[in-house]
């Protein structure tokens, strides 16, 4: 039997920002969701099934809150499914609603995913209590950064390079309304000289903390059609997950993510991806994570990503575009930061980037990754159905 | 559509305590006997899914441990749902029909033990207006009987509450898994005290741990791994209102949909198996489902012999399937349950080829 293509009509995203105190957590999924809706030109009415995604519930302290938001989504009376694997979990949940249109269990689905950081402490929901972990690692950066250091060493890569990726993707989320971080006075050399948090990866070169949500109308054929502004199609959609530590296991270039990628790819018909795929999103959330996910995501030869990124490839007018929205950089609502990939993946092809817009962009890829850098989640779209 | 089926089912004791054992430790067995049953390893499995809960572990993602377990190695391609297992075996059975997998492995599991579970609960609800309150989930249940109770089209009295107990009770005594088993007749229940009224404490589900897992399989390869597979006729779930509030507690109109939708009134059914934790929900759902005297409810013993949060929804698909593996039902009906006071409901009709 074939699968039912899969069509991105809709897309919506808050303002992210440190706190959003004007709205609750329904508020906050409802803007997004209205807006994607809006995108769409559909009411609530046209919805047959809402997926929705986030982080650890004790980011904000509600458990399972897909039970309190159900009213504010529209969900009554609908199925609704909430999905979490970790960071990778904007990506996922993306993944299991288009699963949901590819099986034809429903015609047009909602889905969203979100975070309100500022109901809690994110670093300390991460820090596991003894016995599950010791007290030095609090935090994701204290987790990723002796990968970060494996990745120099491996590759001789000049120290400098990290300061390039955020200088970049703070510059290119100046193009982007939606952003967290405007930083009109970011120079390189503030970069360069903020204060290191976690040896290599200095303030500068780390995601902030966000409130906001991400939400994407899908849809079959017919259901794409009918929408009035052009659509994103889905090419490949692919999750795989490893164990979080083990012997043999390569944080610096994951199998897990090397295996998604070859299977996104394949999906799409896609042999040489530095070629074919016009724009990236990934999910860069400290800077060096850049010329690593080039390297595992097979744009780049292993040990070669970081001359990638020092020549100016990824940069919004270079040959592979990477994060053009900002990225995970300046946008870290953790729950919503791999849907907005996604999301800023289809935006690319629908032509609906506005200022941060790729040039001729027919082709993207959005990428997502969680938990230990162990599970991943992919997807390739383009401006034009696939074959067959 | 394409054919899948339920192929394997375990599950493990169920207990009210089980602090000497990790959540890995309390899975890894029922893993291995349902893997065993088809005769595959976790790697030659297409897709694995769990369900579990970070408020339940106490931490931040703790289902990594368990996919740890799982082995995961190579990878595997993998999804997790903040929710009872019957819902991850739902996005299973949607991978399946894509064709992009043809085996799926579903499991979920959870130690409710380490806390006190009314408590913990009260996180479930609208942060801003009713968690503050912290009503437990025994209190809001009680609000449902009692509603149940006061409406005069149900006929519903404490002694049919009582009838549910003994008869589930007794029921587990078959069941090696339960947790609690046997029961003192109705009459007799009747003398207990309150717990929170009309909620006696026999009417309450037992608190615990446990955890279960299944194996899906797409046509041929089910008829090549299971003797009489459960065939997944249909599958639906709906959500309600989370406000308590805008709800009439005395029905469940999601439950009716997504049996509409899953066919389950296209004929009759010679099994249930309800996912009703508290014995009043039981007379809401036999209602809703239009279930007669004929249908034997529950043989397992149903939530009230065993509720480990998270695994006793998928538990119940898990039972009807084994009755239908072992030739004991033809056409049966699963139901499992999230939120409080039956807010989600999920409803599956299995079949089994006639032998």
């Amino acid at each position: 039997m074939t699968k039912e293509p899969v069509a991105v009509v809709g897309i919506g995203q808050t303002k992210h920002t440190a706190a959003r105190r004007d709205v609750s957590i329904a508020g906050l999924v409802r803007e997004a969701a209205v807006r994607a809706l809006d995108d769409a030109q559909l009411g609530w009415a046209d919805i047959d099934a809402v997926v929705i995604g986030k982080a650890p519930d004790f980011f904000e302290g509600v458990m399972m809150p897909e039970l309190y938001l159900a009213d504010a989504l529209g969900a009554v009376g609908k199925p609704m499914l909430r999905v979490h694997t970790a960071g990778s979990v904007g990506g996922s949940t993306a993944l299991v609603a288009s699963g949901l249109i590819a099986a034809r269990v429903h015609r047009t689905v909602l889905t969203l995913a979100f975070e309100k950081q500022s109901e809690s402490n994110a670093m300390w929901g991460l820090s596991l209590p003894i016995p599950f972990q010791q007290p030095l690692l609090a935090g994701a950066g204290g987790f990723f950064a002796p990968h970060v250091r494996a990745y120099m060493r491996r590759t001789g890569a000049p120290s400098g390079i990290g300061a390039l990726v955020a200088y970049k993707d703070r510059r290119n989320a100046l193009r982007n309304p939606y952003a967290h971080l405007h930083e009109h006075d970011l120079t390189l050399e503030r970069v360069r000289s903020s204060p290191m948090l976690w040896d290599p990866i200095r303030y500068s070169e780390t995601c902030p903390s966000s409130d906001g949500a991400c939400a994407m109308v899908l849809t079959d054929r017919a259901g794409a059609d009918r929408a009035p502004y052009p659509p994103a199609w889905m090419h490949g959609g692919a999750m795989r997950s490893e164990p979080t530590l083990f012997a043999g296991k390569d944080f610096v270039s994951p199998r897990a993510g090397r295996d998604c990628a070859a299977d996104v790819y394949r999906q799409a018909g896609i042999t040489d991806p530095r070629r074919e795929i016009d724009a990236v999103e990934m999910y860069v959330p400290f800077s060096w994570y850049e010329p690593m996910w080039l390297e595992n995501l097979g744009f780049a030869d292993e040990g070669a990503g970081w001359k990638l990124t020092e020549s100016g490839v990824t940069e919004i007018d270079g040959e592979l575009p990477v994060n053009p929205s900002g990225g995970v950089l300046s946008t870290n609502p953790i729950g919503a930061s791999g849907m907005l990939r996604f999301a800023e993946a289809a935006l690319q092809v629908r032509g609906r980037a506005g200022e941060h817009q790729v040039d001729g962009a027919r082709k993207a890829l959005g990428h997502a990754y969680g938990g230990g850098s162990q599970f991943f989640s992919m997807w390739v779209v383009a401006d034009t159905p696939p074959e067959s | 559509m394409r054919e899948v089926a339920i192929v394997a089912f375990g599950q493990s004791d169920h207990r009210r305590d089980t602090a000497e054992i990790s959540e890995v430790e309390m899975l890894m067995p029922v893993l291995h006997q349902v893997l065993d049953a088809v005769g595959l390893r976790a790697g030659e499995i297409d897709f694995t899914c769990s369900g579990s809960c970070d408020y339940l572990a106490g931490r931040a993602f703790s289902f990594t441990m368990t996919l740890d377990g799982v082995g995961a190695w190579p990878p595997i391609s993998e999804s997790h749902v903040e929710m009872d297992g019957a819902w991850a075996l739902y996005e299973a059975w949607t991978r399946l029909l894509t064709g992009e997998a043809e085996t799926a492995l579903v499991y979920s599991y959870g130690k409710s033990s380490p806390g006190d579970l009314r408590e913990v609960l009260t996180r479930q609800l609208d942060p801003y207006y009713v968690a503050p309150l912290w009503p437990d989930s025994v209190s809001l249940a009680a609000l449902q009987a009692q509603a149940l109770l006061d409406a005069e089209d149900t006929g519903a009295d404490e002694r049919a509450l009582a009838g549910v107990a003994a008869r589930s009770r007794t029921a587990a005594e078959g069941n090696p898994h339960a947790q609690l088993t046997g029961s003192p007749p109705p009459e007799a229940l009747l003398e207990d005290p309150y717990v929170v009224r009309p909620l006696r404490r026999h009417d309450c589900p037992p608190v615990g741990d446990g955890a279960a897992a299944v194996v899906l399989a797409a046509g041929d390869t089910a008829r090549r791994l299971c003797r009489r597979p459960a065939w997944i006729r249909g599958i639906d779930h709906r959500t309600e209102a989370h406000s308590l509030g805008v709800r009439d507690l005395t029905r469940s109109p999601s439950t009716r949909l997504a049996a509409e939708r899953a066919g389950a009134f296209e004929a009759p059914v010679d099994l249930a198996e309800l996912h009703a934790p508290f014995t009043s929900q039981e007379l809401i759902l036999r209602r809703e489902l239009r279930l007669g005297e004929g249908v034997r409810v529950n043989p397992s013993g149903g939530a009230l012999a065993a509720n480990p949060l998270m695994a006793a929804g998928l538990i119940r698909l898990g039972e009807a399937a084994a009755a239908i593996h072992r030739g004991a039902a033809d056409r049966a009906l699963a139901h499992a349950t999230s939120g409080p006071c039956l807010q989600q409901n999920l409803v599956a009709v299995l079949e089994g080829d006639d032998t």
